[in-house]
């Protein structure tokens, strides 16, 4: 990935701060995405990934900085961001239950496609050919993340593993140079979670740079070029896989542990103590130091 | 009754001896029930609808004959008789409780009802104590029927002009069945209550059943058949008419289910709470008025009509962006107040802008009569006309350029709802944060939807005020006993079926004919009204005609979509619960 550097980046966040009333959920972060890339976000549990996300789609309007694509700067209206062409997943599902998976899709292409209430009314030769387009390009995508079959049901009868991906098929039909995947295997088993993994490099194939969220540490560190950690709303390291692993302070921060010059350090000391004493290393957090069992075991099932 | 064909049917099938008796005892109760209708059930012609004659039944009498007649053919289908098993694909035991049911109250209700009215049981002759014992019979066998368990059946392919023959025919039993309720006797009203109580169950037996599943898979082969076959019949309504009033009816009806299906791109598409919509339809008929030229109209023009049903719908187009504008930015329930709020600031300002409290625009409360006949190109919609025979009143007129109005909605509504942004209304319905996140500005889209319903209000509207002759500003209020009124439109969307085309139609069409038939209620209307919702979103919250969308939505159980051959082999019972 020597090569990518060079380029120009897609994504740029300067100085994004984030603050609500008296918590700073995201402090001062810059990150670059340049095309071709596959970028991971990890970090704790509240450590502000999702609001991070939300500061670069607009959902959010960050508090300080700004966040350009492609050069230009980019206004805070979702809208806008996603005809710019940044598109986005949701951690908690939210795809348009009671539409089918076919209509979710031409949801998504409404971006690229111009077609008015007047056209819509008249029904032109030219409506009915960018319907038929939009159609088409949506099936396209249908097929390439294995959900073509399924076209006419639904969403709210989907698996859950399948949601996720008709939010990536979704996603995708803005035709994106950027996508930002909000933790898109959480609750998928093993086998799931691999296709995913495949699906993300077929993303990446065709062009889309990627930014993603993700607490399945084997996922993040098989998939991303590079890594950040997000603490506390501060990007902490930023590196290749190996860099990241091993850094220790990562260690530390996802298991609760004070370490010499953690940000924040006073006031979190006591917090971690406290949540560590009740029981607070959940799953997610021992996800780094558990990574190196949980990948043998994994690679056991398989075979 | 005759025992052999017991037997014979318990072998065939093998059902249980007991299922298939009281099958049969189902069967011989109907067979009774309609036997009984060709007797006396009154000495006196005093109780409405001549109910004395020996030898062919009348009045209230006809509805226990169908009834009656329907559960002995589906009891008969549910033996497996040859030739009858197509009437219950979806099972048979729902629908026979249902027929059983409304012969039994079709049927006790007019037995009652000639006691009470003519003061006392010695009015009835023995007819009718016969048809109130042999009605009651198949209720009780009907209801010590077991379950079904039978798998629904797979229709049987059938040519398709045998297709097209059974569309044509649903049609003509609706055109007739409306048209029997709307010519019922205003002035009494047992014969209505008594169709109102049948049709009920008859819609009740037939979804149960499975033909209306049936049927409605059927309009969507023949589509085009379908569209012809509804046209048809709506533009043949008014020749059928043999008093003025009940085209009357039509033409009111029209009107508003036209201004309910406007609403319903409004509320059921792009999910904005409109409370004041009334108010786009006061537009329109203001303008209307107001370029007819009318004497009393404040400004001297007179437009041709079709510039009048343009400027009627530019100037609502103009006040729906205005009053949406400001709101639509906002998410939540701003927006409800705030057209609840326009709706009577429309009044008021109408009210005022007499010439003394403010300029002189509306004549305030007198409001503006003597809108005179709508005429276009030479044709007089005052005078009656002549086609090929059949003459066409005053009343006639406008229900025909009403249909016109209703197709052009109809045309917008299904256009708009099936495009590019008809699928972004329905998203910011469904989830207006992932529908700005994919792309869709939120605000733009919903002041589309805002400014259109408006727009096709006021256009309704224009017809409106030639057909009434006058606007006066207490037609347009929040609620009322009379429609038009906010209240009555929104419950017309929610009661039909929000989101689809025939949902608002049928909501409007029942909700105005049944308080015309009822007017011996008075103030209780309201009440019955009240009732009436909370039961039907009791039992069938997604509306009569629901969208797919919203029947998936409250009965989690029905797995409607799911591929064949998994979930629609089940029980039958299963399926026909997700569509009741
Ligand atoms: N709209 C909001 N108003 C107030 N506080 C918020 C808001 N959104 C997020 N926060 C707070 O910001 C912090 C970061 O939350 P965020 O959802 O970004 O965490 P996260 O890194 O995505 O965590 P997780 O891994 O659990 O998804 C949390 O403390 C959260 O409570
Ligand atoms: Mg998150």
């Amino acid at each position: 990935m020597t090569t990518t550097t060079t380029t120009a980046p897609v994504l740029t966040a300067t100085g994004v701060t984030m603050r609500f009333g008296g918590l700073t959920a995201v402090r001062s972060v810059d990150l670059a995405v340049h095309p071709g890339e596959i970028v991971g976000l990890i970090g704790p549990n509240g450590a502000g990934k999702t609001t991070f996300f939300n500061c670069l789609t607009g959902l959010y309007v960050p508090t300080e900085g700004t966040v350009s694509y492609k050069g230009t700067v980019l206004p805070p209206k979702p809208h806008m961001v996603t005809q710019a062409g940044v598109a986005r997943t949701f951690q908690n599902i939210r795809l348009f239950a009671n539409m089918t998976v076919l209509e979710n899709v031409l949801v998504g292409r409404h971006t690229r496609t111009k077609e008015g209430l007047w056209s819509a009314l008249l029904r032109g030769p030219g409506f009915k050919r960018a319907e038929a387009a939009s159609r088409e390009r949506a099936m396209e995508l249908l097929e390439f993340t294995g959900l073509a079959d399924k076209a006419d049901h639904l969403s709210r009868n989907l698996p859950y593993g399948e949601q996720r991906k008709l939010e990536i098929a979704r996603a995708l039909a803005s035709d994106p140079g950027l996508l930002l995947l909000d933790e898109p295997t959480a609750g998928m088993n093993p086998q799931e979670t691999r296709v995913t993994e495949e699906l993300v490099f077929a993303i990446r194939d065709r062009g889309t740079a990627v930014l993603v969220i993700e607490h399945d540490m084997r996922f993040i560190f098989n998939l991303c070029d590079r890594v950040a950690v997000l603490v506390q709303g501060q990007k902490l390291v930023e590196g290749t896989s190996d860099v990241v692993q091993s850094d220790e302070r990562v260690v530390a921060a996802y298991l609760g542990t004070p370490f010499e010059g953690d940000p924040g350090e006073e006031e979190a000391a006591e917090v971690e103590a406290a949540e560590a004493g009740a029981g607070g290393a959940g799953p997610k957090k021992s996800a780094v130091t558990g990574d190196a069992e949980s990948t043998t075991a994994r690679t056991e099932d398989e075979q | 009754m005759s025992t052999d064909t017991t037997k014979n049917t318990a072998r065939n099938t093998g059902a249980a001896p007991r299922t298939t008796l009281l099958r049969a005892l189902t069967a011989a109760g109907g067979l009774a029930g309609v036997l009984s209708t060709f007797l006396a059930w009154t000495w006196t012609d005093e109780f409405p609808g001549d109910l004395t004659v020996y030898g062919y039944p009348g009045g209230l009498q006809l509805l226990t004959l169908v009834l009656a007649l329907a559960t002995t053919l589906f009891a008969l289908s549910a033996l497996e008789i040859r030739g009858l098993r197509w009437l219950t694909p979806a099972g048979s035991t729902a629908a026979l409780r249902a027929a059983a049911l409304g012969t039994f109250a079709v049927t006790w209700f007019t037995v009652i009802a000639i006691a009470v009215d003519l003061d006392g049981l010695v009015n009835l002759e023995p007819g009718g104590y016969v048809a109130a014992l042999a009605t009651a019979a198949p209720v009780a066998t009907a209801f010590l029927l077991p379950d079904d368990t039978r798998p629904i059946c797979r229709p049987k392919e059938l040519p398709s002009w045998a297709e097209i023959l059974i569309i044509a025919g649903a049609f003509a039993v609706g055109l007739y069945v409306l048209n029997y309720g709307i010519q019922t006797d205003a002035e009494h009203p047992e014969p209505f209550l008594g169709y109102l109580i049948a049709v009920i169950f008859g819609a009740i037996t037939l979804t149960k059943s499975g033909l209306i599943t049936r049927i409605s898979a059927l309009t969507t082969t023949h589509r085009s058949t379908t569209l012809i076959a509804a046209l048809v019949t709506a533009v043949a309504f008014p020749f059928f008419q043999d008093k003025a009033s009940f085209t009357e009816l039509g033409v009111n009806i029209a009107i508003f289910a036209t201004v309910a299906l406007g609403l319903n791109i409004v509320v059921g598409l792009s999910g904005l709470l409109d409370l004041g919509y009334v108010a786009f339809l006061g537009v329109g008929a203001y303008t209307a008025a107001l370029v007819s030229g009318a004497t009393a109209s404040t400004i001297d023009v007179h437009l041709p009509f079709w510039a009048a049903m343009i400027t009627g719908a530019a100037v609502s187009l103009i006040f729906g962006v205005v009053i949406g504008a400001p709101t639509l930015r906002l998410r939540g329930d701003y927006l409800a107040i705030v057209t609840l709020g326009f709706g009577e600031i429309f009044r008021l300002a109408v009210l005022n802008l007499d010439g003394t409290s403010g300029p002189s625009v509306t004549n305030g409360p007198n409001g503006i009569p003597n809108i005179p006949p709508l005429e276009i190109f030479g044709f007089n919609f005052a005078d009656d006309h002549t086609f090929a025979g059949l003459t066409l009143d005053s009343n006639g007129n406008y229900y025909l350029l009403m249909l016109l109005v209703t197709i052009i909605v109809v045309l917008v509504f299904s256009r708009a709802g099936n495009s590019r942004i008809g699928r972004a209304w329905v998203a910011i319905r469904e989830d207006e944060t992932a529908a700005t996140a994919m792309g869709i500005n939120g605000f733009r889209v919903k002041l589309i939807a805002f400014a259109l319903g408006a727009t096709l209000a006021g256009f309704a509207g224009t017809v409106w005020a030639h057909f009434q002759t006058t606007v006066v500003p207490e037609q347009y209020v929040f609620t009322n006993t009379v429609p038009p009124n906010s209240t009555f439109l929104l419950a017309a969307v929610i009661l039909g079926g929000m989101g689809t085309i025939g949902g608002p139609l049928l909501g409007a069409t029942l909700l105005f004919l049944i308080p015309k038939k009822l007017e011996f209620l008075q103030d209780y209307q309201l009440l019955a009204f009240g009732i009436a919702l909370i039961l039907l979103m009791r039992f069938r919250p997604e509306g009569i005609i629901p969208n797919r969308r919203q029947q998936l939505e409250y009965h989690e159980t029905g797995q409607l979509d799911v591929p064949d051959g998994t979930g629609l082999q089940n029980s039958a019972v299963g399926v026909t619960k997700a569509e009741a």
